[in-house]
């Protein structure tokens, strides 16, 4: 898992139809003090995270077809959590 | 999954059999802000995107999950057509 800052939203109607009512995110991953780090990429909203949140994101395809209970989807990277605080 | 657009499409007839009758598309991978970023990939299509179109895709084994007949050797598949992409303004990009 990793800590990222949720950037935006990509709107797309035409798409398999697995992702029907999925929000995709497009999320920066962060470093352990906040800061940017790597390149950005979508991942599918399952927490109801909103812009500017910092949440956690599972970039791995097994995990993601677990969360979404659906051995079949084509989905690698969810957002699984909204960070709260982090204390070091 | 990351953003990419459609820059052309790949004929090829001479293939694995488990890649018949899927569409090859020549994509350019996109950051979130629409720069060109990475090398231009081929991926298979399922959304029936032309040239032109900002897509998303999928690397690794969902890109065979996201084909018709999951056991297949695609390692990069176009999953959708983006309509738009919305950023958040305030963050001050360097």
């Amino acid at each position: 898992m990793i800590l990222a800052r949720v950037l935006g939203n990509v709107v797309s109607t035409v798409k398999l139809p697995v992702f029907q009512g999925m929000k995709i995110m497009i999320v920066q991953p962060l470093d352990g003090e906040g800061n940017p780090q790597g390149q950005t990429f979508l991942a599918f909203d399952t927490v109801q995270a909103g812009v500017g949140d910092v949440v956690l994101v599972i970039d791995e395809g097994n995990s993601a077809r677990t969360i979404l209970r659906n051995p079949q989807a084509p989905i690698r990277a969810v957002v699984v959590g909204i960070v709260d605080d982090i204390e070091r | 999954m990351k953003i990419g657009k459609v820059i052309g499409n790949v004929v090829s007839t001479q293939k694995v059999n488990s890649l018949e009758g899927v569409k090859l598309l020549l994509i350019q991978p996109l950051d979130e802000n629409l720069r060109e970023v990475g090398s231009p990939l081929v991926a298979c299509d399922t959304v029936q995107a032309g040239p032109g179109d900002i897509v998303f895709f999928e690397g690794g084994r969902e890109a065979a999950l996201a084909l018709p007949n999951w056991f297949n050797p695609s390692d990069c598949t176009i999953m959708g057509i983006v309509d738009q992409v919305n950023l958040k303004q305030d963050e001050g990009k360097p």
